[in-house]
């Protein structure tokens, strides 16, 4: 394995050993769909985004929004293995008087760029920011995590529409392609493909990708950062529950942590693979 | 008597604004002309965005400019404005304090003949409601002037209500405002009319019509109402020892139940709200809607007389 690509893979998979603590101890929060959007957010936090911990409102940052606000397990881990707060805080996560609400908060945690959680709301916000960096002539970018099913959101629709419009060329916006929501198949709910055609004709650049191989997510991510008068959308297929075997494609798992003899078994499991990467 | 229209005020403060703070940039959504951040695109398009109709989308973008250490205003009417983006405004300005400004007009039923669809009798209700949140209804331009400047200047969310109709001049051109002081523009001793917005004018109207009736009524102009000035309407009430609040809003939420709950803790004084039922507005102009609501001179005259002798009786 590439070195960079297994450093990421390893931390991805450290951190879904927290996503697993953090939700079982909370005995709430959103395991499966924080387990299949971290290994992108891996990539960003350590390999893409142009950002500095230590202090967090740098001027020449580059954004990230996370629209999906309930992927809160994973975003939370992310900033602690950046070093914006200690990981002995993850344990807190959903506590009364907790920094870590169920749900991200501005102004409560750094490096958390706005409130997010009521679904829909991130790209318009991701848009405002992008053109703000225009305006100022800054060379930072945007980047924008949304869920396959919070897409039925009318107002995502509205900001598509936006940067398409506007050649927002500063921004990326990630769809976590897990294929599942609450009520079951995004495909059942609401008919979203074919989604690269729409999205091309609302002008975007668009890409797909495996959301769990790190050199396409890698790969995908400098596209991105090289393409001139157009937003780009990345379609990330991913896997909802990733890394856990039971709780893969379960939509139990969206809003409903492992119970303690889940939560073992799931931890030996990702014990098991982080061995195998070590050992490669 | 002089009438000058809030929203031209609004947009002329806002372009002389921009002009001097390079932060300042305007969002609408498909309605400048109306609302006037026109006179802004106009001069300096490269910081204006017209969001097209898609109220939720512009609240959000305004958001992420804020963000970037831009000052937003947003404008749309009041019924798109708040409605429609309630959840927007709560999520995205409000839970983040957010230094957005959300600029609205044709608030209330004097937007006249587009009917019940297009007069917000409750966007007062849903902004005070809002943690975070302050909310400015000026009662003349030269107060809107004032209140663009103060909002300006001021860090986090706020919420101006204008209205589609010109008002009456109440104050000097050159007025120094204190924004956050209830505004006693009439001394009185045996009632207290507690207005807002265009109902300011009207109270003062009122008010000389209750002279015959042996009615010395005080006349306050309540701009700020969030954060409401407790103060001066308490001691008020307590020198008055009756209240009548007014406005071109629902007497659901409004300014009537937000000066109830600042003075009941303090002063046990009967309080008569008159503004719009618990119903939605309906077609027709701007003056015969404010005499079919009850809401011109007159009408208002007379209820403040029927309230005093059934209480004073
Ligand atoms: C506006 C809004 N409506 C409803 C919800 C409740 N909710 C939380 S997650 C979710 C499903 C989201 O599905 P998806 O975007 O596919 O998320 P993922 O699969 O990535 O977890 C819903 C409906 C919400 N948070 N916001
Ligand atoms: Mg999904």
């Amino acid at each position: 394995m590439e070195e960079e690509t297994k450093r990421l893979k390893i931390l991805a998979y450290k951190m879904r050993k927290e996503i697993i603590q953090m939700t079982n101890k909370a005995k709430s929060g959103h395991p499966g769909g924080s387990l299949s959007c971290i290994d992108i957010l891996t990539c960003l936090y350590f390999n893409v985004l142009r950002h500095n911990p230590e202090n967090p409102e740098w001027e020449e940052r580059d954004f990230f929004i996370l629209s999906k606000g309930h992927a809160s397990p994973a975003f939370y881990s992310v900033l602690s293995y950046s070093g914006y707060f200690e990981k002995d805080e993850l344990k807190s996560f959903r506590q009364l008087n907790s920094r870590l609400q169920g749900h991200p908060e501005k102004g409560t945690l750094k490096g958390v760029e706005i409130t997010t959680g009521s679904l829909g709301q991130g790209l318009s916000i991701a848009n405002g920011i992008a053109l703000g960096l225009k305006l100022k002539k800054s060379t930072a970018r945007v980047y924008c995590l949304l869920g396959d099913g919070e897409l039925q959101e009318g107002q995502l629709w509205e900001a598509i529409q936006s940067a398409g419009h506007r050649k927002i060329d500063n921004l990326c916006v990630i769809l976590d392609r897990n294929r599942l929501q609450i009520d079951g198949f995004v495909e059942d709910l609401k008919k979203e493909e074919p989604l690269e055609d729409k999205l091309k004709s609302f002008l975007f650049n668009v890409l797909r990708i495996d959301g769990h191989n790190f050199n396409s997510i890698l790969d995908a991510f400098n596209i991105a950062s090289k393409t001139r008068s157009k937003p780009t959308f990345i379609i990330a297929d991913t896997i909802k529950g990733k890394g856990v075997s039971f709780m893969e494609n379960n939509v139990k798992f969206h809003g409903v942590p492992p119970d303690d003899e889940e939560t073992e078994t799931a931890l030996r499991e990702i014990d098991e693979e982080l061995r195998k990467m070590e050992r490669e | 008597m002089e009438k000058l229209s809030l929203r031209d005020c609004y947009g002329e403060t806002l372009l002389n604004l921009a002009r001097e703070d390079k932060r300042i940039v305007a969002l609408d959504a498909d309605l400048s002309g109306s609302t006037k951040t026109s006179l802004l695109s106009k001069e300096i398009p490269e910081r204006f965005f017209d969001m097209g109709v898609a109220e939720a989308d512009m609240i959000g973008t305004a958001t992420g400019l804020s963000l970037t250490g831009f000052i937003p205003f947003a404008s749309t009417f009041a019924v798109f404005g708040t409605g429609r983006c309630y959840d927007q405004i709560r999520q995205s300005v409000c839970i983040s304090k957010a230094n957005v400004k959300i600029v609205v007009t044709h608030g209330g039923i004097t937007v006249g003949e587009d009917g019940a669809t297009h007069q917000m009798v409750e966007d007062i209700a849903l902004m005070t409601s809002l943690p975070n949140m302050r909310v400015f209804v000026p009662a003349d331009a030269y107060q809107t002037k004032s209140v663009i400047e103060y909002v300006a200047k001021k860090e986090g969310p706020f919420f101006v209500r204008l209205s589609r109709e010109k008002f009456p001049v109440i104050y000097d051109k050159d007025k120094n405002f204190n924004l956050l002081k209830a505004d006693i523009l009439k001394e009185g001793k045996n009632l207290t009319f507690i207005a807002t917005g265009l109902m300011v004018f009207n109270c003062l109207e009122a008010a000389k019509a209750l002279k015959g009736s042996g009615i010395d009524a005080e006349v306050i102009n309540v701009c700020s109402i969030k954060p409401i000035d407790k103060e001066t309407i308490i001691s008020s009430a307590k020198k008055t020892g009756l209240i009548v609040t007014v406005e071109e809003h629902s007497v659901m939420n409004g300014l009537g139940a937000q000066v109830l709950s600042a003075i009941c803790e303090e002063a046990f004084v009967p309080l008569l709200k008159i503004g719009i039922e618990d119903r939605f507005g309906t077609s027709g102009k701007p003056d015969e809607l404010l005499k079919y609501f009850g809401l011109d001179p007159e009408s208002i005259a007379k209820k403040a007389i029927e309230f005093y002798k059934r209480i004073k009786k």
